[in-house]
């Protein structure tokens, strides 16, 4: 970082949970795509005389993503109200948690750095706002659509201790990779379900004091967190290098602009008056029951990198990148159970992402290991398996795929191709080393791809040498 | 039609709801005839506290803020009462949101005791106690939430009950304050209020502190009460500003219920004198919240020349609510607010707990605490208007029983300077059938007062 | 203790309550009477009491994670000042001076 300084992260994020109601009425969740305010109802639009009711789905997703953090989930926890005024928080104020969050404490591995977890606990959205004007304080009118009023969100936030962009968004990276491998949620930052807001301050290197922080709003991609952060840090840096003040406050991430922008904040005075919320009687955790949900915990994605580095000998980029879903180390796993190399069957999974059987992808990563056909024959058999779901075995014998390996019919075929292009011949023979491209091509066409391409230029190279 | 000759006189009712009730008396006409589908309440004319929310039926809580508003759904006591068979006969007048002693803090207008129209009918259900002793409905329910239900009951001579916090789902009460609100029910008799009680009672899945207590409140009701032991605070009997008519019927009452076989015992509940204090920080700290959500976005009026949201928040509730709504809603907006949640808030709810803790103790030496249920008779419309104070010293007697979520039954016990006084039973939590009894039981042996 | 004019003015801003001319003055005054009531929580000694929330012990009332339909658009917007396009309108969202 530039002239001593250092940065100091701390993550808040807010998570919509895999849920098929919402947190405290029975509107369904999915309230993507519906007509604004057709996914209400009396309770999330909060009409006189409405009562919450807790969904106990959200709290065991909640007590699962606790765990999985390794934190300390309460025994005693409550729901706070915390009151201020706005037009997309009907009932003037928010359903939340205060004191007594579901779980204290916790980590999240990076890969390298360890991020503590302050705590998580459970709360509702709130609806969405249209502005007609350009912006915010411009427009003279807002509209207010409730669909999303009252969707259970957890909020998950973490100490400051990140130092830098990359691993504000590796934060996020991994959070999300825990989300979905325990199904508590989508975890998709484009479609909001995953929103992350950072808290950013800048020091000298060494200072013991915390600088002022600003906390980053409206990012909707691991990549604009990355860029947030970086641009923010800058910013805070420019500011105090021209012996200016940071001022305290929130800012949103412009992706038109790559920059960040002062918002003001909600509640000119932060006054929430949080107290106990009287409609929701108190949550008492069996600790039983939490210890079963920590049993049923599927393996995560830290420890599995780790395994699969130790148990197949993959490097760690590759294990981390199978690791980011369940699905896909899972497909891994499957496939070299089936009998497959697991190098070769993680550089497939990882480039070509294919959506076949485990005993499918095996056999098509033997038929490529084997030299039976080559990658690019691969990667069309592949595409027809995928279509057709046909083993690529019997893809290859149908189509007469099997590349051709035989020493005597391809010589036929490079004689072909060399009097066919004498230029190309004349090329090589004055020294262009290149012009063996134009004819490798040229095997290709004759053969319709099928050729071993290394068997192929080997004999060119030869006769062409040969003949000189 | 009572209503039509008593409404002139006292204004019970802010909504008369003709043609539901019509419809629905034809259909309890038809049941009844058929000898099918008769609930125990077929063809019974309820009037509503105007809290209670009724699909398709306009319900304001006595504010200008939700005038001409239409719920899409009902409350489930209401639910529940339809499903009995009952017939509504309109929604009555009531301090708005519930937060009053005398009705007049309707911003409607005020409501006449049927005793003498030139005084207040109590309050805050005052419209459904008046409408009952007028005859202009059977029963109705109110709601309590520091004596709403009782004291109005008292003032105007009927029987009005507060069940057990969560007894009667919530759902559809249009709230003030939640942990204390409880709705309820006024009749001319006990059997009455218990068998309106009966069919709003019970488990409500949208309500999660309504409980899952069986709800027998007829059971033992007209077993009297020989052999109770009746508690007797004396703290009761001292409260400021007790008018020597009312302590008299009372103590009338308690030996007309000795000479019936009942026990007296003297209990004492020392920390009487805080509960109006607590009281005063816990039920406007949750009407502060409670009312946030008007804010004209959704329902209710809106000023309309306001051109900034701000503006329209500010304006609407300005003009939309009432002095005394205003004024709680600032006083508990106060009391949460950074640096007095400790001081107030929280105090009160430790004082909360030490009132629930008197309550518990009292009963383990009796099976019923009486008392008066008001410190006064009705009162001239205006005399206290002036004196918030004042006013609230009205429910000094019945708070006690919404902190510590009690049931609680006023029955009439004669009169003072020609006004009815009510008897206060409290019984313990889920002990609304012994409160029932103990009323029953005194109506059977009450002597002319 | 009292409520001063400021006090009132802060507290009727945070519940967005708009006062009309005067009556800084009668809410101070009257808040400040009662207040002076309440006072006398301050004489208890609860140091060792638990707060009461709420009166009934309930705990963990829980429901099944099952969505039903609410209410049409048409229900959901019919008591609303005003709506357009299906949503509801406010006026612009401008902030109070601190």
């Amino acid at each position: 970082m530039p002239g001593g300084w250092e940065a100091v992260i701390g993550m808040e994020v807010h998570v919509q949970l895999a849920t098929r109601s919402k947190m405290f009425c029975a509107c369904p969740a999915d309230y993507v795509g519906a007509a604004p305010n057709a996914n209400v109802c009396e309770v999330c639009l909060g009409l006189p005389g409405v009562l919450p009711v807790v969904n106990g789905r959200a709290v065991e997703h909640v007590v699962r993503t606790a765990l999985a953090l390794g934190g300390s989930v309460a025994r005693h926890t409550k729901f706070d109200r915390k009151n201020y005024f706005y037009p997309d928080l009907p009932k003037g104020y928010q359903i939340s948690q205060y004191d007594l969050p579901m779980s204290r404490g916790g980590a999240l591995d990076i890969g390298g750095r360890t991020v503590r977890i302050t705590r998580v606990h459970l709360e509702e959205d709130t609806g969405k706002l249209q502005h007609a004007g350009d912006s915010l304080h411009q427009a003279g009118e807002s509209l207010v659509d409730l669909n999303r009023s009252g969707m259970p969100l957890m909020e998950i936030v973490s100490e400051p201790d990140l130092a830098g962009a990359e691993e504000a968004r590796d934060y996020a990276v991994a959070l999300r990779a825990i989300l979905r491998a325990i199904g508590a949620s989508e975890a998709e930052m484009e479609k909001g379900q995953l929103r992350a807001e950072a808290n950013v301050s800048v020091r000298r290197r060494g200072d013991p004091e915390l600088g002022i922080k600003t906390e980053l709003k409206n990012i909707n991609s691991f990549r604009a967190l990355q860029r947030a952060v970086d641009h923010e840090i800058r910013r805070q840096i420019r500011v105090l290098e021209a012996g200016e003040r940071v001022v305290q406050e929130t800012r949103g991430w412009s992706e038109a602009d790559q920059s960040t922008f002062s918002q003001r904040s909600k509640e000119f005075a932060q006054d929430y008056r949080y107290f106990p919320e009287p409609d929701i009687p108190p949550l008492e955790l069996d600790p039983a029951w939490v210890e079963e949900i920590r049993a049923a915990l599927p393996e995560l994605p830290a420890p599995r990198r780790a395994r699969l580095v130790a148990q197949y000998g993959l490097s760690e980029y590759d294990a981390g990148q199978l690791t980011r879903e369940a699905a896909t180390a899972d497909a891994f796993e499957a496939a070299v159970a089936a009998g497959a190399p697991a190098k070769p069957v993680a550089n497939w999974i990882i480039g070509a992402a294919p959506g076949l059987a485990p005993g499918a992808l095996a056999e098509l990563v033997n038929l490529v290991g084997a030299g039976t056909i080559n990658r690019e024959q691969g990667l069309r058999v592949l595409e027809q398996a995928q279509a057709t779901g046909r083993a690529p075995a019997e893809i290859v014998r149908e189509q007469g795929l099997a590349q051709v390996s035989d020493p005597a019919a391809l010589e036929a075929v490079v004689d072909r191709v060399i009097h066919a292009d004498p230029q190309a011949v004349a090329d090589f023979r004055a020294g262009k080393q290149q012009a063996i491209g134009a004819l490798m091509k040229a095997v290709a066409t004759a053969t319709e791809g099928q050729a071993n391409m290394r068997l192929a230029r080997d004999l060119l190279r030869a006769r062409l040498i040969r003949s000189a | 039609m009572a209503i039509r000759e008593q409404e002139p006189r006292i204004h019970a009712f802010l909504r008369v709801t003709e043609e539901l009730a019509r419809a629905q008396a034809a259909d309890a006409d038809r049941r009844l005839a058929a000898a099918d589908g008769v609930g125990p309440l077929t063809g019974i004319p309820v009037a509503l506290k105007d809290v209670l929310c009724v699909e398709g039926v306009e319900t304001t809580a006595g504010s200008q803020i939700l005038r001409g508003y239409l719920p899409p759904f009902d409350a489930t006591a209401v639910a529940r009462l339809r499903a009995a068979g009952a017939v509504f006969v309109g929604m009555t007048n009531c301090d708005e949101f519930a937060m009053g002693s005398s009705t007049e803090n309707s911003s409607y207008r005020p409501t006449g005791n049927p005793h003498d129209p030139s005084r207040v009918p109590g309050g805050s259900s005052g419209g459904s106690a008046a409408a009952v002793a007028a005859g202009e409905a059977v029963c109705a329910l109110g709601s309590d939430t520091g004596g709403s239900i009782r004291q109005p009951a008292a003032l105007c001579g009927v029987v009005g009950m507060k069940p057990t916090y969560g007894r009667v789902s919530r759902f559809g009460l249009i709230a003030f304050a939640s942990s204390l609100d409880q709705v309820g029910p006024f009749a001319t008799s006990v059997a009455d209020a218990a068998l309106v009680l009966q069919a709003i009672s019970g488990l409500d899945a949208r309500d999660a502190t309504s409980a899952d207590r069986p709800a027998r409140m007829l059971d033992g009701v007209e077993d009297g009460v020989r052999g109770l032991r009746l508690g007797v605070p004396r703290e009761y009997f001292d409260v400021e500003g007790i008018e020597p008519g009312v302590r008299a019927a009372v103590e009338r009452a308690l030996r007309d219920l000795e000479a019936a076989g009942a026990e007296l015992v003297d209990v004492s509940l020392p920390h009487t004198e805080y509960g109006l204090a607590a009281y005063y920080i816990i039920a406007p700290a949750e009407c502060s919240s409670n009312l946030a959500r008007f804010d004209s976005v959704r329902f209710g009026m809106r000023e309309e020349a306001a051109t900034t949201l701000l503006a329209t928040y500010l304006q609407t509730r300005r003009d939309g609510f009432g002095p005394e709504v205003r004024r709680r809603i600032m006083l508990g907006t106060h009391a949460l607010s950074s640096g007095y949640y400790d001081a107030y808030y929280l105090k009160a709810q430790k004082v909360r707990t030490l009132i629930a803790q008197d309550f518990e103790r009292a009963f383990a030496g009796c099976d019923a605490i009486v008392s008066a249920t008001s410190p006064s008779v009705a009162f001239a419309l205006g005399a206290k208007t002036g004196d918030p104070l004042a006013m609230y010293l009205c429910d000094v007697l019945t708070l006690g029983g919404n902190l510590a979520g009690l049931p609680g039954i006023s029955v009439p016990c004669g009169t003072s300077e020609g006004l009815p006084v009510g008897l206060q039973v409290l019984a313990p939590q889920w002990a609304d059938a012994t409160a029932l009894r103990v009323g029953r039981g005194y109506e059977m042996v009450r002597s002319a007062g | 203790m009292t409520l001063s004019r400021a006090d009132v003015r802060h507290v009727a801003m945070l519940a967005r309550l708009g006062l009309a001319a005067g009556e800084e003055e009668f809410y101070a005054e009257q808040l400040s009477g009662i207040m002076s009531h309440i006072e006398r929580l301050a004489e208890l000694d609860t140091e060792a009491i638990p707060p009461t929330a709420q009166v009934v012990a309930l705990t963990s009332r829980l429901r099944e994670d099952e969505a039903r339909p609410g209410l049409s658009q048409k229900q959901a917007l019919a008591n609303a000042p005003e709506s357009r396009q299906g949503m509801f309108v406010v006026r612009a969202i401008q902030e109070p001076e601190p």
